[in-house]
């Protein structure tokens, strides 16, 4: 009597919208799973839309999708407990459609993403949380969701469950997660006029602005923070390693309150209103902590695969990239009448080792090692730049290169000459 | 303590629905916690605050404000003594802008 799918995907995230999106458009009877009351209400990110990994699969998508801004701006700051520096980046060339990124609210855009998803001929069912796979032997043949009676088949079964992706743990698809391989952000969302954030950050109409700040607003911990600028509002928060967190012992919301009251950040939030507080782990192990991606009947897409890229901030992209990839497959063997075995869904892995995402991946590969064991790259550094700069710029009557000398022999007081060479070596060697 | 007050405040913006009577995330052996576990990292870690720590050196967890991030789970990797499921499909935290 149970009704058995082409394909069940669990998740209606970017993911897995990308991955049903696709099987539905190609003719397959695809179901797909959310345990939200719509999709987007249990998704959080910071956040970022690239348009190119969206637009391969929904050209048009700027007609009608719900954007925030587009970015024109980057700033990165490194930031002291007074101050900070940084660099600014903007050009007009990212003001001129078709735009690059957007800031974008996730509970609307993943809305809007599964209404195209269900135009497309795919059928949603919210609400439903998956309990369990199904198997016969090694092979997911379904799964079992919350429901009464809630047993559904199908002949492959996409995981677009999340980070923490408890089906591919239970199922022995995946290790169990190590804090050392995830960060944990806190995020508010602070609402003001529109024309409060455009006076703020120097833009008009829809063009915005993005903040990327590292330093001591993490303690020496490894991680980051943001500021992004919707239309009538602002995100900020923190991410830092789980590991770094459990070690010092440190409340994730303490330190997004104190990156709120630092003396550069508070005037920009001054007068908004808070209208949301949300939690989320990110992958962020890299390269050596892609677990196993696919078996008899089964396929990992997204965040549950640690498809995000740390170190540029990526990942809503490599979600869709990855779930587009998965779907190709599964059109591919249901055209040539394979089944969808281990072996044959290996192409999902060749697909990816062609593309940015392994390739980028791949090219960060010792990044979290190189961090983890390097801490003055999160207090010593962003306070010596922080220092340096101060002197400088401080006109008290003291020489130039005297001011030269001393910030020199303050960086080797606290590094040695030794130190310094080696952080640079290991930068480079890391990022090679 | 004036960061549990604060969380509250942050946690009152956020809307839920909640599973009377079926919490989704439970410690499997209290008393490991009280009498093992040294450094209860649940109590700080957890972005919602929802373990706290008593006098008696028991914690208590009320997940109704819990945003479903997974950090319990993972963070209490020495023991494992945090049994985590996904709320029923419909409760829990409802983001209104994620």
């Amino acid at each position: 009597m149970a009704e058995k799918f082409d394909a069940i995907v669990v998740g209606a995230g970017p993911s897995g919208n990308a991955a049903a999106y696709t099987m539905a458009k190609a003719g397959l009877k695809v179901l797909q799973l959310e345990r939200g009351e719509y999709p987007g209400s249990k998704n959080v990110q910071g956040a970022i839309l690239y348009s190119d990994a969206l637009e391969k699969i929904i050209p048009d998508f700027r007609y009608d999708a719900p954007l925030e801004r587009h970015i024109i701006e980057q700033r990165m700051w490194v930031l002291d407990d007074e101050s900070y520096i940084g660099t600014h980046y903007r050009s007009d060339e990212f003001n001129k459609p078709p735009y690059n990124r957007y800031t974008i609210i996730r509970a609307q855009f993943d809305k809007w993403f599964s209404e195209k998803v269900q135009e497309a001929g795919a059928m949603l069912i919210c609400e439903t949380t998956v309990s369990d796979l199904l198997m016969d032997g090694k092979r997911v043949i379904g799964v079992q969701t919350d429901r009464l009676g809630g047993s559904i088949y199908a002949d492959i079964v996409i995981l677009a469950d999340g980070v923490n992706s408890l089906l591919a743990t239970k199922a022995g698809f995946h290790p169990e997660l190590e804090p050392k391989n995830v960060a944990l952000a806190v995020k508010e969302i602070h609402f003001m006029p529109q024309e409060t954030v455009e006076a703020r950050f120097n833009v008009n109409g829809d063009a915005g602005v993005v903040i990327e700040m590292a330093g001591k607003i993490t303690k020496g911990m490894m991680g980051t923070g943001f500021l992004y600028t919707n239309k009538e509002s602002l995100t900020i928060g923190v991410g830092c390693m789980l590991s770094d967190l459990k070690q010092q012992r440190i409340s994730p919301y303490q330190l997004l309150e104190e990156m709120k009251a630092h003396p550069s950040i508070a005037p920009i939030l001054d007068g908004g209103e808070m209208k949301e507080y949300t939690a989320h782990l990110i992958p962020e192990g890299g390269y050596k902590a892609i677990p196993e991606l696919c078996g008899d009947g089964w396929m990992i897409v997204g965040d549950s695969g640690m498809f995000v890229n740390a170190m540029h901030r990526e990942g809503s992209n490599l979600a869709m990239t990855t779930g587009c990839f998965a779907a190709e497959t599964v059109i591919e063997l249901a055209a040539e009448q394979k089944p969808f075995t281990a072996k044959n869904l290996a192409r999902y892995r060749e697909k990816l080792n062609e593309s940015f995402v392994i390739k980028d991946l791949k090219k960060y590969k010792n990044m979290p090692d190189v961090f983890h064991a390097n801490p003055q790259f999160f207090t010593a550094y962003p306070e010596m730049l922080n220092q340096a700069v101060h002197k400088m710029l401080r006109v008290d009557g003291v020489d130039k290169k005297t001011k030269e000398k001393q910030i020199m022999a303050n960086f080797k007081q606290r590094r040695s000459l030794f130190g310094l060479m080696g952080d640079a070596y290991k930068l480079w060697r890391a990022f090679e | 303590m004036s960061a549990n007050a604060k969380v509250e405040e942050k946690l009152f913006q956020n809307r839920y629905r909640v599973d009377s009577g079926h919490p989704h995330i439970q410690i499997k052996d209290e008393e490991l916690c009280a009498s093992q576990c040294e450094t209860r990292q649940c109590t700080v870690c957890c972005p919602a605050g929802c373990y706290t720590l008593e006098g008696n050196g028991r914690i208590v967890l009320i997940t109704d404000g819990c945003l479903e991030c997974g950090t319990c789970r993972i963070i209490c990797d020495d023991y494992r003594n945090v049994a985590w499921e996904y709320p029923r499909g419909g409760y829990g935290v409802l983001f209104k802008f994620g």
